[in-house]
């Protein structure tokens, strides 16, 4: 039977599969397929360079707390970051003090049951707290932004392709659609709620422009609010939320290397030492 | 065991006499991995990946084990409790990285071992059970990765699961009363996340297993060798330790060097964007990928789109892609050429180095979006990868007419055609 398989059934096995994959070549139609807007128009993100980039980067501390005001005092109004507890942002560089503040004065309250009714209820957060959602839930999310869902913002920088410079060039990246695409593509206008921006997969992001005018925030270091200045910073910030442990990980691996190539060296070393006087 | 010439464990000392007339644990270690297993002394860096993939089950294990002490199998807390192993829990974001990377290299290291065996001739007699038994601990890793990646709970994670479940709904009338009875419901939900969990911790023993089996079936015959030719004598053979423990300490080092690389510097490089999401049934990612390490046998499934001979588009491209695996089986009956070494095989060693250029053609498609070009090559390769085994390898392994082989490992060796031992050796009388 074995002996059987190289000369018959091998190839017939091989030769049905084959069969069925050249008659789906052979049916292939090759009619260009009808060009998409996005395919035409979409864009790569810009080049973002953050301290926290390569093998030996670490986060910018004051770029962090500017980029973390922008979100608390724009992208907190729609987006949570429920992974992020307002004790973690003592590793940015606040005090404890501070995030005691912080969570104080948060915009919106953390759900709770009211201690004498027991009935649902709202209080202050505290700093063990995780940044609470604006909305109650999905359905409210969607009631307040036309139906579309404003994604938790906690690990965004590992949750698209491009990470940090994508989100920077989709806060940057509002704009008209050229003219060139309403003619094409007419159907790819962006309709009432949505707005233009060749960043985003589909071209017509639901989101309103986040950061729209210079200095919309006023930064205590002293640091220009320009648009960009805003989107790179918040978008260090999201790679921290991310990532928090990314120095951490530098440190370890840059040890963990050192020791490895010494050891591996001496491992070398023995080995031909072993060998010597072994031809081989 | 293989060989007459092998060294004798002797213990000296009383206590180890004591044990070896007890329970010969020692004894074992030292005739498996120790002085007592000889070896063709021309082995060059690719048997060092056996070794390297024992590291990798290993690694495996262990960070695998302390992150089911922090990990919850339910759908409703999967995904955060991945998230606080990687913020909360001590060193967990090197624990989850490690073994999400390790996943990988694990795979790296099997690829190239495979290929050294296809290279060299290892699966043909009488080695063909070490080779059988390999292909079954690949089929077992690729469901324990499989099953693993689902663990997340991620956008990738469900939908993942759900495409490839839906492969058992393409066999005709049964198909889907399976499904739901692998699955434990109509679409990936806790049941099926607590099984995936119960054997993805469990499918790793048996595969650790199985390398007993590999190995203790290897130990028979003993290693091949890059140039085929069996061990005459003990000139042939260098004992295992310290020759080879020295050599593949080395390899180890380097494997370890390539892998810490990525997990502390690109520890993302290799996964996808959508498990950073948690699962929404209800959202469809835009485009569904498996793992890296699937790519090529997803790009099979996929170049299958014509009904023929009656049977559905789809049952054809799932029966190819676990055909395309379980070939392998098949393969020492298939090659029918006595020469083992492709470096003394002038015609199969340009089919060799196609196959390898196909399946890295089919890997990329599998990840590229499906176009109409997309398709036809994959439907091109895939056609070659079958042609290749099923119908070239048959032929060429009847036809061809190899080069003189050397007469003996040693001879090979010592008349100092360092080429013959080198890997892909290029030496053509
Ligand atoms: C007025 C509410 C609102 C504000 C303020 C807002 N966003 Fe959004 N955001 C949205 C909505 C709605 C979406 C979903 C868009 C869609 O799916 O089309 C979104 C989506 C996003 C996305 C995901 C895009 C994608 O690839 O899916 C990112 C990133 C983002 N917002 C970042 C920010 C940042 C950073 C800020 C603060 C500077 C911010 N947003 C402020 C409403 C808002
Ligand atoms: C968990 C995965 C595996 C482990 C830990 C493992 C381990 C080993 C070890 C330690 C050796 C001896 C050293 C060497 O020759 O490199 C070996 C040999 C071998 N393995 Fe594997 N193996 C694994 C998977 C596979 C797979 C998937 C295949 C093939 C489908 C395979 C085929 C072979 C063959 C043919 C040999 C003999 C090689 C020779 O003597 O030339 N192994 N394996």
């Amino acid at each position: 039977m074995l002996r059987l398989f190289g000369p018959l059934i091998a190839p017939i096995v091989g030769l049905g599969f084959i069969a069925a994959l050249v008659l789906a070549i052979l049916t292939t139609s090759w009619e260009a397929e009808p060009p998409t807007a996005a395919h035409h128009f979409h864009l790569a993100p810009k080049p973002l360079h953050l301290a926290s980039d390569g093998p030996l980067g670490k986060f910018d501390r004051q770029q962090l707390q500017r980029g973390f005001q922008v979100y608390k005092e724009v992208c907190s109004a729609c987006h949570s970051a429920r992974l992020v507890a307002f004790r973690d942002l003592q590793e940015i560089g606040f005090t404890n003090p501070e995030v005691k503040a912080i969570a104080k004065n948060w915009a919106t309250e953390v759900p709770s049951v009211n201690p004498e009714t027991g009935e649902p209820a709202t209080r202050k957060a505290l700093a063990s707290d995780y940044i609470p959602s604006p909305y109650a839930n999905e359905t409210a999310a969607r009631a307040a932004n036309n139906n579309a869902l404003p994604p938790d913002l906690s690990l965004i920088t590992k949750a698209r392709h491009g990470g940090a410079a994508y989100v920077h060039s989709l806060l940057t990246g509002y704009q008209n659609p050229p003219a060139e695409l309403l003619e094409k593509f007419p159907d790819a206008k962006p309709s009432g709620t949505l707005h233009y921006n060749p960043y985003f997969a589909n071209l017509n992001i639901a989101m309103p422009p986040p950061l729209a005018a210079d200095g919309q925030v006023t930064y205590a270091d002293g640091t220009k609010a320009t648009i960009d200045q805003m989107a790179q910073d918040v978008s260090a910030f999201l790679v921290w939320t991310a990532e928090p442990k990314l120095e951490n990980r530098h440190r370890t691996g840059i040890a963990v290397l050192i020791f490895l190539l010494i050891a591996t060296t001496l491992a070398y070393m023995s080995y031909q030492n072993i060998w010597a006087d072994r031809k081989h | 065991m293989s060989f007459p010439w092998a060294q004798h464990y002797a213990p000296k000392h009383p206590v180890t006499q004591w044990l070896d007339e007890r329970l010969p644990l020692p004894r074992l270690v030292y005739n498996a991995v120790g002085a007592g297993y000889p070896v063709p002394r021309n082995l060059n860096y690719f048997w060092n990946f056996g070794v390297l993939a024992g590291a990798a089950l290993g690694i495996q294990i262990i960070t695998g084990i302390i992150l089911a002490m922090h990990y919850a199998a339910n759908g409703a807390i999967a995904f955060d409790s991945v998230e606080s192993i990687m913020r909360d829990v001590n060193s967990g974001w090197l624990l989850r990285y490690a073994h999400a990377n390790g996943a990988s290299f694990f795979f790296i290291v099997v690829y190239l071992h495979i290929f050294r065996g296809l290279y060299y001739g290892s699966y043909k007699a009488p080695r063909e059970m070490v080779w059988l038994l390999g292909v079954v601990i690949f089929l077992l890793m690729m469901a324990t990765a499989f099953m693993g990646y689902v663990l997340p709970w991620g956008q990738m994670s469900f939908w993942g699961a759900q495409v490839i479940t839906g492969f058992f709904s393409a066999i005709p009338v049964v198909g889907d009363p399976i499904r739901i009875w692998l699955l434990g419901g109509f679409a990936p939900d806790n049941a099926a996340l607590n099984r995936f969990f119960s054997l993805h911790y469990l499918l790793p023993f048996v595969i650790a297993g199985v390398i007993i089996l590999h190995i203790w079936s290897l130990h028979i015959p003993g290693s091949n060798n890059p140039t085929g030719v069996d061990v005459k004598g003990p000139q042939d053979t260098v004992p295992f330790h310290p020759y080879y423990t020295a050599k593949d300490g080395f390899g180890l080092g380097v494997f370890l060097i390539a892998f810490s690389t990525l997990l502390f510097f690109a520890p993302n490089l290799l996964g996808h964007p959508d498990n950073y999401i948690p699962a929404n049934p209800l959202s469809t990612p835009a485009h569904i990928v498996p793992e890296w390490y699937f790519l090529p046998f997803y790009a099979i499934l996929k170049a299958f789109t014509f009904n023929f001979l009656w049977i559905p588009a789809k049952l054809w491209g799932v029966m190819a892609m676990f055909g395309s695996i379980l070939l392998l089986f098949f393969l020492p009956w298939i090659d029918s050429s006595p020469v083992r070494s492709t470096n003394y095989r002038p015609l199969y060693r340009w089919f060799f180095w196609m196959l390898v250029a196909d399946v890295l053609a089919l890997g990329y498609l599998g990840q590229a979006e499906p176009s109409t070009f997309v398709v036809f090559a994959s439907q091109v390769c895939a056609a070659y990868y079958f042609a290749h085994f099923l119908i070239i390898l048959p032929i060429v392994s009847r036809i061809e007419r190899p080069l003189p082989l050397p007469n003996s490992i040693t001879e090979s060796v010592l008349h100092g055609e360092k080429a013959e031992a080198a890997p892909f050796g290029t030496q053509t009388a």
